[in-house]
């Protein structure tokens, strides 16, 4: 235990050094809480003042069992919002309260400064609350049981959304606006002389023409005109729902909008923060008798587990190659052709960039674009990194590859669309019957089968007319259905045709 | 902020409630929940309240690991261990939900309409249901005890010669500090033992064992939740009788033929000198295909369940649990001769399918 007004001396210290390094943050409003109230903060996903639903209670369960059995254990959690709120497990050491001040401010930099937040809302805890109210509101009027299960069905697509959409024109819907086309009347012939048009424009180009045209024409018959990502904001768009519904499901993917980031950025914002409370602790604010505690716990943060990945670790070390890097100018085209072993390794111009790379770095990658920059062969050897599949024979996940070509390309598959299958309507009028044509993007990893009905069945019962998906099941394409009592699959042809 | 998450965590073990209650015929009928439990709970795997979303088949995906070892060889990542890369909350745990014994009798209760068992003997023993009425050196502050805390540090400070008279000022230090404590009073509880009695003659297969098993542990489950201590003792018989632990009960077999009077002479020789009708509450069930000896063993059987047995048990449960050798006479025998007693349950079982309504049987009597 520390007390308040020690505490408030450390944040002080703490921000003093972190601002000297040139992190640039919101303000910080820091809340010290025991062990119950840090687990049921986060078990709300750091909003204490959510809307009511049985999984966070699962959550807190779940969290409150696992603290009881010593498995994890909070140390800190922080919300993107302007002002940040931290909150801090008020049964920390002081050694451990400092390193973990200066791990929420980097966060807080991060939050602030890396281009993928920029379109979150920084006012996320009073939208959260009026969220909350407004929900309780339905639940008052049309009762608990039946808008909770209504969240439940919500809650279930919550993944069905588009990562992208955050930029550019943000979170306003504006779907498929039937934009007029082509007058279509004449196909445009370029000008010539009457007795020479047969040679300018030739028959067969008028032909092709026409026919590009009538294509277009179809694609405008199509609803949705292209194909549509983000299936929550279509489906709040177009779906007959009530006025209440509309208003849940617009909240459940606001609220999934605003966790998008997070998710996008693990590696880069847990990497960012270790570093710097590293930075911050070994440089200014380490006593000499907190040593052995803060080496201990910082090696906790960063131990890997064997044969998994820990983000923080990753995220930490790629920093610290990227510093490196850039410090002895080990980039561009001449270090790039460079295939003399000797010489890459002492490769040094002192260049000095290196500071000022990776702060450039959390401002404009995500984990995606930054494990595909910055993700080296040398790095890969170093860190000991390999892949890992399933061997169907033994029922064991064994070491599958340590090619630097196979590691990055799982590591990035894992990361595209933030692990999730990639699904998007395709047609809102199949076979004119006003049921909902879903497609899977297929990258080599099938859905689950009986998590993609269950699924469905909630699709069904927002859009209330049957729904399909079309996925890839043992290389043929193949089709779902559940037309509200009866689950279907039906093949469509080979994969190669797709 | 605390009622908030109470209400959410009520409401989810609401939900867990309901399930359970609609599988019960399910795990009654499986066993699945005995490899499940712990001390005083049982963990329960739950599927069915999983939100479900698209999602792809992780046996099929893989991953990107960190650490030494050649290609091929093994790593301890289970399902649903992948690499935390991806997604930011902490939701990715297999759904298994403790339920408390005592839930799980409740569970019970609502789903077989169990009557509770109005407790026929008393003995006191010890429960703690204190008052406050005295003092100790430890406690929470808002218990201390103003008045002794005062009067210990002033007997301290007049025995270490600080006190002084002209300015009595009396500061307490922690050693001083006094509160209200609760005392334990004896209290008269009831008390229950429940005697398993089965039949591990050659007839009797792994089957008919799994079902006794998967039986007496729910009916552990009511009796525990009806009876402040309980006791379990254990009799294996074939022609002749021997008490054993659980698991030297659940695991043997004997090829003998079987004489089923030698089961209950040793349980009336048991109730005579440890269990005294008139202090516990004495359950008895009897598990065998019912294929007795001849030769009048079943009639010496009568004597035995009439002049002793049967007026000193709260309840006398009889099982016939049919072998793939067939069912005996035994459980129509029983039936003629005892037609219409009180404490005499009789019930067959030729199924793990019929494990329910045999419970319900057993136990729907409110003894």
């Amino acid at each position: 235990m520390i007390e308040t007004h020690e505490l408030s001396e450390l944040i002080h210290e703490i921000e003093g050094y972190a601002r000297g390094f040139g992190l640039d943050f919101f303000p910080v409003i820091f809340e010290m809480l025991d062990f119950e109230e840090i687990n049921m903060v986060a078990s709300y996903g750091g909003f204490p003042t959510r809307y009511p639903h049985w999984r966070f209670g699962m959550q807190y369960d779940y969290m409150g069992k696992s603290y009881g059995y010593g498995l994890h254990r909070i140390y800190e959690m922080v919300i993107n919002n302007n002002p940040c709120y931290a909150y801090l497990l008020n049964s920390n050491q002081p050694v451990d309260q400092k390193l973990v001040i200066g791990h929420v401010y980097a966060h807080c930099d991060f939050f602030k400064n890396n281009a993928y937040f920029g379109g979150t809302n920084r006012k996320m805890m009073n939208e959260m609350a009026n969220h909350g109210i407004r929900i309780q509101r339905y639940m008052d009027r049309i009762g608990r049981e039946e808008v909770e299960n209504f969240i439940d069905v919500c809650s279930s697509l919550e993944n069905l959304i588009d990562p992208t959409a955050l930029f550019g024109e943000g979170l306003g819907r504006g779907t498929a606006e039937s934009e007029d086309g082509p007058d279509g009347e004449d196909v445009p012939r370029l000008r010539s002389k009457e007795y020479m048009d047969s040679f300018i424009n030739p028959p067969a180009y008028i032909e092709r023409m026409r026919r590009a045209q009538e294509e277009e024409r179809k694609k405008q018959e199509k609803f949705p005109a292209s194909d549509v990502k983000d299936v929550l904001g279509f489906l709040i768009d177009c779906a007959p729902l009530p006025g209440w519904k509309r208003d849940v499901l617009s909240i459940i993917r606001e609220e999934a909008y605003y966790f998008v980031p997070q998710a996008q950025t693990k590696i880069m914002n847990e990497g960012w923060a270790s570093y710097w409370h590293e930075k911050i602790m070994t440089e200014k604010s380490l006593c000499p008798s907190e040593l052995i505690d803060f080496a201990d716990h910082h090696s906790g943060t960063l131990a890997v587990q064997p044969g998994q990945l820990n983000p923080y670790k990753l995220g930490y070390e790629l920093y610290h190659d990227i510093e490196r890097r850039w410090n002895s100018g080990r980039f561009g085209a001449e270090y790039d052709a460079c295939d003399n072993y000797d010489q890459r390794e002492n490769w040094d111009t002192g260049a000095g960039l290196g500071r000022e790379k990776i702060f450039q770095a959390r401002a404009v990658y995500n984990d995606m674009t930054f494990i595909d920059e910055f993700l080296t062969e040398e790095f890969c050897r170093e860190q000991k990194l390999f892949t890992y599949a399933m061997n169907d024979r033994t029922g064991n996940w064994e070491i599958d590859s340590r090619s630097f070509a196979r590691v990055k390309e799982t590591l990035l598959f894992s990361l595209t669309n933030m692990g999730q299958p990639y699904i998007s309507v395709v047609d809102a009028n199949f076979e004119n019957r006003g049921e909902l044509y879903l497609k899977h993007r297929f990258d080599g990893i099938p859905l689950r089968v009986d998590y993609a009905r269950a699924t469905m069945e909630n699709l069904h019962a927002i859009w209330s007319r049957p729904v399909h998906v079309q996925t890839v099941v043992d290389d043929a394409i193949t089709l779902y259905s559940w037309d509200g009592s009866n689950h279907r699959e039906r093949m469509l042809g080979e994969k190669s045709a797709a | 902020m605390g009622q908030r998450i109470d209400r959410d965590l009520r409401r989810f073990r609401q939900i867990v409630r309901g399930v359970v209650k609609k599988e019960l015929r399910k795990y009654m009928k499986s066993g699945e929940l005995l490899g499940r439990r712990g001390r005083n709970v049982v963990s329960i795997p739950i599927r069915q309240i999983e939100i479900p979303t698209f999602r792809h088949e992780t046996r099929k995906m893989g991953g990107v690991g960190q650490g030494d070892g050649a290609e091929g060889q093994p790593i301890g990542v289970g399902e649903g261990n992948q690499p935390g890369v991806a997604g930011n909350a902490p939701g990715q745990h297999a759904l298994e939900v403790d339920v408390s014994f005592e839930e799980l009798a409740a569970i019970m209760a609502e789903e077989l309409e169990l009557p509770n068992i109005h407790p026929r003997a008393r003995e006191v023993i010890e429960a703690d249901a204190g008052r406050y009425s005295t003092i100790s050196n430890t406690g929470p502050e808002s218990l201390r005890h103003f008045r002794r805390t005062f009067r210990e540090a002033l007997k301290r400070q007049i025995a270490s010669g600080s006190y002084n008279y002209r300015q009595p000022v009396i500061i307490p230090i922690k050693e001083d500090r006094r509160y209200r404590a609760r005392r334990t009073i004896r209290r008269p509880e009831t008390n229950a033992v429940i005697l398993y009695i089965m039949d591990v003659s050659g007839s009797m297969g792994d089957e008919q064992k799994d079902i006794v098993r998967n039986e007496s542990f729910w009916i552990n489950t009511w009796l525990k939740s009806q009876y402040k201590g309980l006791e379990t003792r254990y009799v294996i018989h074939d022609a002749q009788a021997r008490e054993v632990d659980e698991d030297t009960f659940f695991h043997t077999r004997e090829s003998g033929g079987t004489r089923i009077s030698s089961a209950y002479q040793l349980a009336a020789k048991m109730l005579a000198e440890q269990f005294a009708p008139e202090e516990w509450n004495i359950y008895i069930f009897h598990f065998s295909d019912g294929d007795n000896w001849g030769g009048g063993d079943t009639q010496q059987c009568f004597n035995l369940m009439e002049e002793f047995l049967l007026p000193s048990v709260n309840l006398f449960c009889y099982g016939q649990v049919a072998s793939p050798y067939g069912s005996g006479a035994f459980i129509t025998d029983l039936a003629s001769h005892f037609d219409g007693h009180d404490n005499l349950v009789l019930s067959e079982i030729n199924s793990k399918d019929e494990i329910y309504d045999s419970i319900r049987a057993f136990l729907g009597k409110g003894r």
